[in-house]
């Protein structure tokens, strides 16, 4: 079944060498897919797991919340039905809004998911914008990191910041390419450029992806991954982008391990100029 | 006794153990994470832990998100 989902070149190499080729490594874990899903949005739990599954994602988000105390205690739970076992569980600190509650909730999700360390930091400036309160997103960087998590850190594309936060030990960075949930794209591609050419971590794009090509132009920037949740989520066929997705991702970084081409103003023909048997212009 | 759980009041009999509270509400062997006062509270020490009035405990779970 996995393999069935990732492209055939992967399938092939890894037939070949019995080794992940071109791993995305985070925090000493090698992962065949370089994309990372959300679980919000859908449907339900059973779109959800296609959707896991047609993307080829081997590490999905959750978000940490209140159990529900009233009469529906009976239902399984996201946990039950997307098995930790198979799936790299990344807890997130959505909805925090300050370095306190964010700490409290990795703490929590490490609690819940048996010692697990890896978490995904994010502490909101605003509801507006979701845009990262990167004063507060530091320092509950700086905590995690001393504490022992390994921390895949939400921030804004600001170079100087992402550095910041190689620096503190963050395992990996991962600026946002347009607000949360707007769809809208990699909205500025040069300041990621910026961010990768200093980069000491895997930078993946967290946040903004609207379709394939966005997902497409984050990997061919040079980004180690994409993560996205609305794009699949939001789509009219949630299964189907997913599944896009999973290519869109694979290409980019095909595309950026081949190298592109330059870009010229004018035209170069790709049949030779002589050779014609009627006169040369 | 009274107790708050995940922000909302409870009255509950004493003794009870945090295992004990767990069941009251339905949810013994499901995964959770918990804190008992504003600290964590390792799921190894559930049933030794008795619960007293006025104990503020916050009950979560994983659920879907971004």
């Amino acid at each position: 079944m996995e393999a069935d989902i990732n492209t055939s070149t992967q399938a092939n190499t890894r037939a070949a060498t019995g080794a992940v080729a071109d791993p995305l490594r985070i925090a000493g874990r090698d992962y065949r897919s370089r994309l990372i899903i959300g679980s919000g949005k859908y449907r339900d739990f059973a779109e959800n797991r296609a959707a896991l599954e047609a993307s080829g994602a081997e590490i999905l988000t959750v978000a940490i919340r209140r159990v529900n105390l009233g009469q529906h205690s009976g239902e399984p739970s996201l946990l039950e039905v997307i098995s930790p076992d198979k799936y790299t569980i990344l807890p997130n600190t959505a909805g925090c809004y300050s370095a306190d509650d964010a700490v409290r909730t990795c703490k929590m999700a490490r609690e819940l998911l048996d010692g697990h360390k890896l978490v995904k930091l994010e502490v909101l400036g605003d509801q507006k914008t979701l845009f990262p309160n990167v004063t507060e997103t530091l320092k509950a960087a700086r905590t995690l990191v001393a504490d022992g998590f390994d921390v895949m850190v939400y921030t804004s594309d600001d170079p100087l910041v992402a550095r910041e936060l190689e620096e503190i030990g963050c395992v990996s960075v991962m600026p946002l390419g347009a607000p949360i949930g707007s769809g809208l794209g990699i909205r500025n591609p040069y300041n990621i450029r910026m961010i990768l050419e200093n980069a000491t971590t895997p930078i993946i794009v967290d946040a903004g992806v609207g379709t394939a090509s966005d997902a497409s132009i984050a990997m061919e920037l040079g980004c180690a991954g994409v993560l996205m949740n609305t794009a699949i989520a939001e789509a009219e066929n949630p299964v189907l982008m997913a599944a896009a997705m999973n290519k869109a991702v694979a290409a980019g970084r095909e595309a950026f391990l081949a190298g592109r081409m330059p870009r010229r103003l004018y035209a170069s023909a790709s049949s030779p100029t002589s050779g014609t048997f009627f006169p040369p212009l | 006794m009274e107790l708050i759980v995940n922000g909302e009041p409870r009255s509950l009999p004493a003794p009870l153990s945090v295992a004990g509270l767990l069941g009251e509400l339905g949810m013994t062997g499901r995964r959770i994470a918990l804190e008992l006062n504003g600290e964590i509270l390792p799921r190894s020490e559930f049933g030794q832990t008795m619960l007293s009035g006025g104990d503020t405990l916050e009950i979560v779970q994983a659920i879907g998100g971004g």
